[in-house]
């Protein structure tokens, strides 16, 4: 072993022996998101978001008069390997954990954090979801110390069945996601709304494939064209939804894709390859061509320093609600900050009103439903250089929004 | 259906001969060493990233020609200097250093490049497609990986059976001491195989670049089917090691096509096995969603059936 | 000595103490190794480390049944140690919803079963081959059950993989469980008994036959041994304790998942057992310790840690296959000498300049990295606490100096400890 390993084993060593010391100094925040293999595009992505808005905070002279600090950690997408990371970053002293991508992982989280603050009284760890989206987490695997700050995958087919129940053009849709939890939500939520609200649509495919680990889409784009699509539902993110457009790019799939993250690092490039101007739809919280200024500003600010969209408004709602909870609360105990979380209500990203409810901890917000396509002259944004952007075709009101839970929480007696 | 079974054919070819131009080396690397080289699919990787930062430089075509060389001559150094040192101590040593150096070239990729994929595009030239088979069209992209690796074939068994270069090679594969004794260079012969091997599984790996994602898992991925490519056409066999990938290739298309599963099949049965037990899990799954898996199935079935391969000449 | 063995007639001969403590005082002082450390590293960090390392050393044992033992390299031996701990939940959840009296120290044995099982039926089919074409058929089998993990949702859980709660089996002496110093403690105790289980057995019969079949499976079968079910019976053994330590693994985490197949697992155990060394049984026991305690601590010293991992692996391969414990090994005569001394000498000598080697690959490594993926946040770093500009020449030349320079000075040691060897060889060996 090398020297530079011998003084760090000698003091990580001393660390060992002598009690674990909190920093005072910062508050820090855990990231756990893919940054190696599949998801690694996406993991980065957020990270840099995350990054932004600690400095940007602060610029402003920070919270309580403490410095954010974001701790990335690396779970390669893989739930054994989160909890190792959550594990590390407990041992370090973090309490403050956020994670987002794979549900599969964010229930193993849910699960794991709940256990330890069962068992660890005094030691609690907040965990806020930013984009696990599968309906469970806030209904059957709720638990008090979860925030999830996105709309869960119900909401969010629940808008796109609804904004595709006028469209007589649409016949024949093709089903096709990833195969865990969440790739599941979809397809069965998309089958059971469909069935309801156009029982003339017929269902030609049903379709999932390995999360994050294919790289040549082309026998599946073959078998979308055989079954004579018009349409494409698919819940993909990040590399899947990439390398699909990409895909059908090059083998010219003329269909509507109706998606809930096309919009994913690569999905603009991808959506540009394939030609197909404003029939590529997306559902999400915020959209850059919004003419909102304070979004705007941000948005202007991100792209310079980072070279990236803002692909997570609702990240901006999680720190900003995160900083007014511990504002209120005076603390950064866990418990606290929970409790102020619970019933918050804010103005969020993009303009309009949301709130967290706190029988399941889901925060509901006005959900957009966005084309992708060649930009119109007060629409200043545009995705990866591609010269096109998104355009806001449809809004649903936050009131709209909102699904029953059959959550039934555990709270901490306080 | 017809479109879909000839998109199918040339999906599956097209992979089958990009799996081909790695086995290939892997194959001859083999047969000279006994050894199978756990670091071949990280050359493959390095092609990747050499062509990608190449071409970011110079253009795609200088790179075609120029990642390949350089891998070439980092195998032939690696072969020369770390290989031949550890061959005096046995076979798991051997396949252990090949294994710590796939290892370490990965970390080194990721050191320089990143974890995140780069963006190796398909350059301009080719950006279109090709022809279109009724309404699909096929990239000429693709088009090209198929006829580099085919022309590669072409000159590999050329070189191999044809010319005395070949014949020594051949020879050095099985009898280096004679061949030796004749007075030929058997270590030379032995590097530059080596560094052939590897520059072919480069020059798969700059085609495949652009067409597959270029990321630091790439050797992750491409590497275990790569091996039963080797294993299933036949330890030693380079015509086994093509028709194997031809079949693995043509294989893993085709099943992601098929949507049957056994209840499909069995379903004037009316057998219905619970939903939520294994059984039932074996009777709802279809081909679709089994095909990552069926090259392994094959593996295993032809190293307890036919343990040399389907080709195969050499024992292990 | 002589008057320990004296027979007094018609009485029978009791060993002399000296004796006894040498027979288990190993196994004595290997206990007290287990039963102190969490008494003295309290911190979270180092429960959860210890703990990690105890897993490691039973599956790194049970590795080294098949690399060391028997001959046999497998690269997918993580599908016992995942089946077994897949088995193991399965077991803790039923246990869970129907109430059955099984307390969680058992857990581990049903892991053990599980891997026993699977290691019987796949072991049937691999070991009907050796050397490569075994090491290829571990590998296939391995991917295949890696892959089939995902498609079997019932039983192995999808992504998400399966979770349990390892604190509502039944309570023996009022221990839930819970808190992380319990855990450690059962998986220690297990380690130990593992251990001996794994140190007797290479002491019988069966384990010396596996022994000869690695050395000559030939000669193996002329003494009237089928080497395929000595091979096949090593198989399952291993796997057996595969499943063990698979079974603690799911006590740890509370889940068990694909992960737990992964090439990864499978390669981190191969990278332990070497590198502790598979000639001697104590050399995975370092060889896991070594690993888990960089995997944990180096990741907070450098981000590529893995790099220097995988290059130490290379060098070990290539200069020192015999590991860790072959090179402390290789001192043993001189310790019997009670020359040690002197060969230490000579060390210290060389120690310094290759340190300072060494610190010049690190720096140039570091560089790299900083101007490369971290070029966004500027060239601008510390080396042990010394700041410099990465794109800057004299960062460079200092490294490129250090290496060279450090380089021939450890090269002018050569000779120094080549001598001292000698002069310490030559020593009269003491009587014992």
């Amino acid at each position: 072993m090398g020297a530079k390993q011998l003084w760090g084993l000698a003091a990580v060593a001393a660390l060992c022996i002598s009690a674990p010391v909190k920093a005072q100094e910062t508050i820090k925040i855990a990231f756990i998101d893919p940054l190696s293999g599949g998801g690694a595009s996406t993991g980065e992505a957020g990270l840099k978001t995350y990054q932004f808005l600690a400095d940007q905070l602060n610029a402003k002279g920070g919270v309580l008069s403490r410095r954010i600090e974001i701790v990335s950690y690396d779970n390669k997408l893989n739930p054994q390997e989160s909890l190792i990371q959550v594990q590390k970053a407990i041992d370090a002293g973090i309490r403050i954990i956020t994670q987002g991508n794979g549900s599969g992982v964010a229930a193993a989280i849910t699960d794991f954090v709940a256990k330890y603050n069962d068992r660890n009284p005094g030691k609690e760890v907040l965990y806020l979801n930013y984009a696990a989206v599968d309906p469970v987490l806030t209904n059957e695997k709720c638990n008090f110390w979860h925030f999830r700050f996105d709309a869960n995958s119900d909401i969010k087919m629940e808008a796109l069945t609804n904004y595709m129940k006028p469209r007589s053009n649409i016949k024949k849709v093709y089903l096709i996601n990833q195969d865990y939890s969440f790739g599941h939500a979809v397809r069965s939520e998309a089958r059971k709304m469909l069935s309801a609200k156009r029982p003339d649509i017929q269902i030609v495919g049903d379709e999932v494939h390995p999360l994050q680990k294919i790289t040549d889409f082309a026998p599946y784009v073959a078998k979308i064209k055989a079954s004579g699509a018009d349409s494409i539902i698919t819940g993909n993110w990040g590399q899947d939804i990439a390398l699909l457009l990409k895909a059908a790019a090059d083998a010219g799939l003329q269909v509507d894709w109706y998606t809930y993250y096309a919009g994913s690092v690569g999905g603009p490039t991808g959506v540009k390859q394939t030609g197909l101007n404003h029939r590529v739809f997306e559902i999400s919280e915020g959209s850059a061509n919004i003419p909102y200024a304070p979004a705007q500003e941000i948005e202007k600010a991100l792209r310079a320093k980072y070279d990236i969209g803002l692909l997570y408004p609702r990240v901006v709602n999680e720190m900003r609600m995160l900083v007014t909870a511990i504002e209120q609360a005076k603390s950064t105990d866990p418990g606290k900050i929970a409790l102020k979380l619970e019933d918050m209500k804010v103005t969020v990203f993009n303009g309009g009103e949301g709130f967290m409810r706190a029988a399941d901890h889901q925060f509901f917000q006005p959900m957009y439903i966005k084309s992708f396509g060649e930009l119109a002259a007060n629409e200043p944004f545009d995705e990866e250089k591609t010269g096109w952007g998104w355009r806001v075709i449809a809004k649903v009101d936050t009131a709209d929004t909102v699904l029953p839970t059959v959550c039934k929480m555990k709270r901490p007696s306080t | 259906m017809l479109e879909l079974v000839i998109i199918s054919i040339l999906n599956g070819v097209q992979f089958g001969m990009l799996l081909f131009l790695m086995a290939s080396g892997l194959t001859l690397i083999f047969s000279m060493m006994g050894v199978l080289n756990f670091a071949h699919a990280s050359f493959y990787m390095l092609g990747a990233f050499f062509g990608f930062q190449i071409a970011r430089w110079l253009g795609f075509w200088p790179a075609l020609l120029i990642a390949p060389a350089l891998v070439g001559i980092i195998g032939a150094l690696v072969e020369r200097y770390g290989l031949r040192n550890v061959h005096r101590q046995g076979h798991v040593p051997e396949l252990l250093f090949t294994f710590g150096l796939a290892y370490v070239i990965e970390e080194v990729v990721q050191m320089i490049w990143g974890k995140a994929p780069v963006d190796f595009r398909v350059p301009a030239l080719l950006d279109f497609p090709a022809f279109t088979i009724f309404t699909t069209n096929y990239p000429a992209y693709k088009l090209l990986m198929l006829l580099t690796s085919a022309g590669i074939f072409l000159v590999l068994f050329i070189v191999l059976t044809r010319t005395r270069i070949g014949l020594v090679i051949q020879a050095a594969l099985s009898h280096p001491h004679m061949v030796a004794h004749l007075g030929h260079n058997v270590p030379l012969v032995f590097m530059s195989v080596f560094g052939v091997g590897s520059a072919l599984a480069a020059i798969a790996g700059v085609i495949a670049g652009p067409a597959l994602v270029t990321q630091s898992n790439m050797a992750g991925l491409l590497g275990p089917i790569l091996f039963v490519v080797v294993v299933v056409g036949g330890l030693g066999s380079l015509a086994g090691a093509f028709a194997a990938s031809l079949l693995i290739g043509l294989v893993q298309t085709f099943a992601v096509s098929v949507n049957t599963s056994l209840a499909d099949v069995f379903a004037f049965a009316h057998v219905t096995p619970s939903p939520g037990s294994i059984l039932g899990d074996l009777w709802t799954v279809t081909l679709a969603q089994i095909a990552p898996i069926l090259p392994y199935l094959l593996l295993v079935m032809v190293l307890i059936l036919k343990p040399t391969g389907l080709w195969g000449t050499r024992e292990t | 000595m002589i008057e320990a063995l004296t027979v007094r007639a018609g009485l029978a001969v009791r060993p002399a103490v000296p004796v006894v403590i040498a027979h288990y005082g190993t196994w004595i002082a290997v206990a007290v190794m287990f039963v102190v450390p969490p008494l003295v590293f309290r911190s979270g960090t180092a429960l959860t480390m210890m703990s990690l390392m105890g897993i490691s050393i039973v599956f790194a044992l049970s590795y080294n049944m098949l690399l060391g033992q028997t001959g046999m390299l497998s690269f997918g031996h993580a599908v016992y140690f995942g089946l077994g701990a897949y088995f193991a939940v399965h077991c803790m959840n039923a246990a869970i919803t129907s109430g059955l009296p099984v307390p969680l120290p058992i857990i581990p044995l049903v892991g053990g079963l599980g891997g026993l099982a699977f290691a019987i039926l796949f072991g049937w089919v691999s070991t009907k081959r050796s050397g490569t074409a075994f090491a290829m058929i571990s590998l296939g089998l391995a991917e295949l059950v890696g892959s089939s993990a995902l498609i079997l949702r019932s039983f192995f859980g999808g992504e998400e993989g399966v979770t349990t709660d390892r604190t509502r089996l039944l309570r023996l002496f009022d221990i839930s469980f819970g808190p992380q110093i319990e855990v450690y403690y059962l998986i220690a105790a297990w380690c130990l008994v593992c251990m001996v289980l794994m140190y007797k057995f290479t002491r019988t019969p069966l384990g010396r036959m596996c022994n000869a079949v690695r050395d000559n499976s030939e000669r193996a079968q002329f003494v009237g041994y089928n080497p395929q079910f000595v091979r096949f019976l090593a198989f399952c053994v291993s796997g057996f304790f595969a499943g063990v330590a698979g079974g603690l693994a799911a006590i740890h985490f509370e889940i068990a998942n694909s992960a737990y197949f992964s090439a990864t697992q499978s390669g981190n155990v191969l990278l332990a057992t070497f590198i502790g060394g598979s000639g001697y049984f104590f050399g995975p026991v370092i060889g896991a310790a070594v690993v888990s305690y960089l995997q944990v601590m180096l990741s907070d010293v450098t981000e590529i840690w893995q790099l220097y991992f995988g290059l130490l692996f290379i060098t070990m391969v290539m200069f020192a296959p015999q590991g860790i414990a072959g090179l402390l090994m290789m001192h043993r005569p001189l310790w019997r000498r009670r020359a040690l001394l002197k060969v230490a000498a000579a060390y210290a000598l060389a120690l310094p300049p290759a340190l300072v080697m060494l610190a010049g690959i690190a720096l140039v490594i570091e560089m790299t990295y900083r101007l490369s993926v971290k070029a966004a946040e500027g060239p601008h770093m510390t080396f042990f606490s010394v700041p410099f500009a990465a794109d800057q020449p004299p960062a460079w030349l200092t490294a490129g100096l250090l290496i060279v320079g450090g380089f021939i000075l450890f090269r002018l040691t050569w000779p120094i400890i080549a001598a001292a060897w000698v002069n310490a060889e030559s020593r009269k060996e003491l009587a014992q």
